[in-house]
């Protein structure tokens, strides 16, 4: 450690540099401070509280955790929601990289079907949640009337028991656009020089998507699994509109977040639905952890 | 060059042999990729069928594709039914509200995470993913009392004023992006005496318009479309966005279909139209991130 050259008073060269990645970063910093860790811990200590808004907090420990798991309502909408994300998440994967395998190959007018593809994605909630409502009508949509003219069964859509989380996966997938996008890309930087080593060795064209590249790719279906499996958790919009919040029919729709809305902001239980937002989270936690403890042995990493 | 047996001058035919795996497999292709294509735009074509039709025309059997005649009427109708074009504008306020915000705050900060090598940019670094996983459900109910202690609640604000302080989507691209940059230029303009604001602003940003494009195009969709925020923190339908008044054209009676999907359509649009112009940068946004990530 030498100081034969001009010392800035004071201040160090290393203190320097940290005070100025402090300052470009100050603003998120504090926003993760205000916006993020304030409302985490505060969320975690109300879901051991019962709080109307209007009084203070009153602590009731883990009574709210205990009603969550003995009422009803909320053992319904938690079932419905894993229901949904295990229909949603296998499905996903298979469209999205079966839209991006179809997509990455060099025909004419290809710039145009991708383009197609993503305007789902732009297509905001509400109206998209709108106009499928109208698509899939049993009576009057245009899926059962064209089902109908092929004289094949109608089924009761969103207005069936049976039938309305699926209707809800379709719509959610129509909307895959971005994963698409992110499987092409992630298609793209296989390397040629394997497909020709596999074709020199004799594969087919399916086997060398199964064996080239879907491992290759592996880490992409990680990344969509993780994050759709996250946004599946919070599905709110689409179902909310539907059903104009209840649910119907017969509490099938009944997604979690949508009872934790009802019951923070229309019962004004902010004890009770931080309970529920804290408990989703776990559930997301150990699911996630479920997953990636599982990638030794399907995560190829030594990618391009 | 070896003449023997084998290389005698022999005529050589030229055939071309047509490679009917491939030219199978490319009709295949079309027809799968038009088939899909046909049930992705479905919907959208139906919306607008319908929003060209008068109700008799929607409850009728077997449907109409084509309305006879157009009843274009519905439009306008559509937009005074509810103040569709206040939604609107309201929308885009907040948007440009947020777009300023976000790129103010987010190249600064991924500036920092990116080029000044600070202990401790890397557990930011990890936060920063960290937020991106986690639900809104879990901060939202103290946001919404906190807003409610300083009186921003039925305002605008909680839905802008955050993204002046960054957002870990956008940090985590633009991050990306700057540690792209050669640092060949950086050390130059260090020799010329340019403290680290000026990097930043006359070397680095310069070089991420393309990345700082992406955030607008972006953020103007998220704002768009955005529908839980603007529920939770907005009372009055003089300020709503256009994802909340879209829910006005249903009522406990009756539910103004033409309507709806007139409005759907319209709010859709834009959009649309938007990407159509930007669909190169948007396309890159996306990758970027989901292939660092």
């Amino acid at each position: 450690m030498s100081s034969t050259t001009i010392r800035k008073p004071g201040i160090s060269p290393s203190t320097w540099v940290t005070l100025k990645g402090l300052a470009f970063c100050s603003p998120w910093i504090l926003g993760l401070l205000l916006f993020y860790l304030y409302p985490m811990l505060t969320s975690l200590y109300w879901s051991f509280t019962d709080y109307r808004i209007m009084n203070s907090p009153v602590w009731v420990g883990t009574s709210n955790y205990k009603t969550m798991l003995t009422d009803p309502v909320f053992a319904k909408s938690l079932r419905n929601t894993l229901e949904y994300v295990a229909m949603y998440l296998p499905s996903s994967i298979i469209v999205a990289l079966g839209l991006a395998l179809l997509l990455n190959t060099n025909i004419h007018g290809m710039t145009f079907y991708r383009s197609l593809y993503y305007f789902p994605v732009l297509v905001p909630g509400v109206a998209s949640a709108i106009v499928w409502k109208w698509v899939l009508d049993p009576q009057w949509g245009i899926v059962n009337a064209l089902l109908r003219s092929l004289g094949l069964p109608t089924p009761g859509w969103i207005g069936s028991v049976t039938w309305a989380k699926p209707s809800l996966v379709l719509i959610a997938l129509w909307g895959v656009g971005n994963s698409v996008v992110i499987y092409l890309a992630s298609l793209q930087d296989v390397p040629r020089s394997l497909y020709d080593a596999a074709e020199v060795d004799g594969a087919n064209i399916w086997q060398r998507v199964w064996h080239v590249t879907v491992p290759m790719i592996t880490p992409t279906i990680l990344f969509n699994m993780i994050m759709g499996m996250i946004g599946a958790f919070q599905t709110f919009t689409v179902p909310f509109v539907m059903t104009q919040g209840t649910g119907e029919p017969g509490q099938t729709l009944l997604f979690y977040s949508m009872v934790l809305y009802r019951n923070a902001f229309l019962y004004l239980q902010m004890g009770m639905g931080s309970t529920m937002a804290w408990v989703m989270l776990v559930f997301i936690l150990i699911l996630t952890g479920i997953v990636f403890s599982t990638t030794d042995r399907w995560v190829y990493y030594g990618g391009a | 060059m070896r003449v023997d047996a084998q290389s005698a001058p022999r005529q050589v035919v030229v055939r071309r042999r047509i490679r009917w795996g491939a030219v199978l497999r490319e009709l295949i292709t079309h027809a799968f990729l038009v088939m899909v294509s046909i049930m992705w735009v479905l919907p959208m074509v139906w919306m607008v069928s319908t929003s060209l039709k008068t109700d008799a025309q929607i409850f009728t059997w077997p449907p109409q594709w084509i309305p006879r005649p157009f009843r274009f009427e519905n439009y306008p109708e559509a937009v005074s039914y509810i103040p569709l074009t206040l939604y609107a504008r309201n929308t885009v306020y907040i948007a440009v509200g947020t777009i300023i915000g976000s790129l103010f705050s987010c190249p600064l900060v991924a500036y920092g995470l990116a080029r000044i090598p600070w202990k401790g940019r890397n557990v930011l670094f990890t936060l920063t993913l960290a937020t991106m996983m986690l639900p809104f459900q879990v901060t939202m109910i103290p946001l919404f009392v906190m807003f409610r202690q300083v009186g921003w609640i039925n305002t605008w604000r909680p839905l802008i004023v955050p993204s002046f302080f960054g957002s870990a989507f956008y940090i985590f691209l633009l991050r990306q992006f700057f540690m792209g940059v050669p640092q060949d230029l950086v050390d130059a303009a260090r020799i010329d005496g340019a403290n680290e604001l000026g990097i930043f602003v006359r070397i680095i940003l310069p070089l991420v318009k393309p990345a700082l494009a992406v955030i607008a195009l972006f953020e103007l969709l998220n704002r768009w479309g955005d529908f839980m925020g603007p529920l939770i923190f907005l009372n009055e339908s003089r300020l709503y966005t256009i994802s909340l008044g879209l829910q006005q054209y249903r009522s406990e009676r009756s539910t103004e279909w033409a309507y709806l999907m007139a409005a759907s359509t319209l709010v859709t649009l834009p959009v649309i139209i938007v990407f159509i112009f930007t669909q190169h940068t948007f396309i890159e946004g996306i990758t970027l991130t989901g292939i660092k990530g």
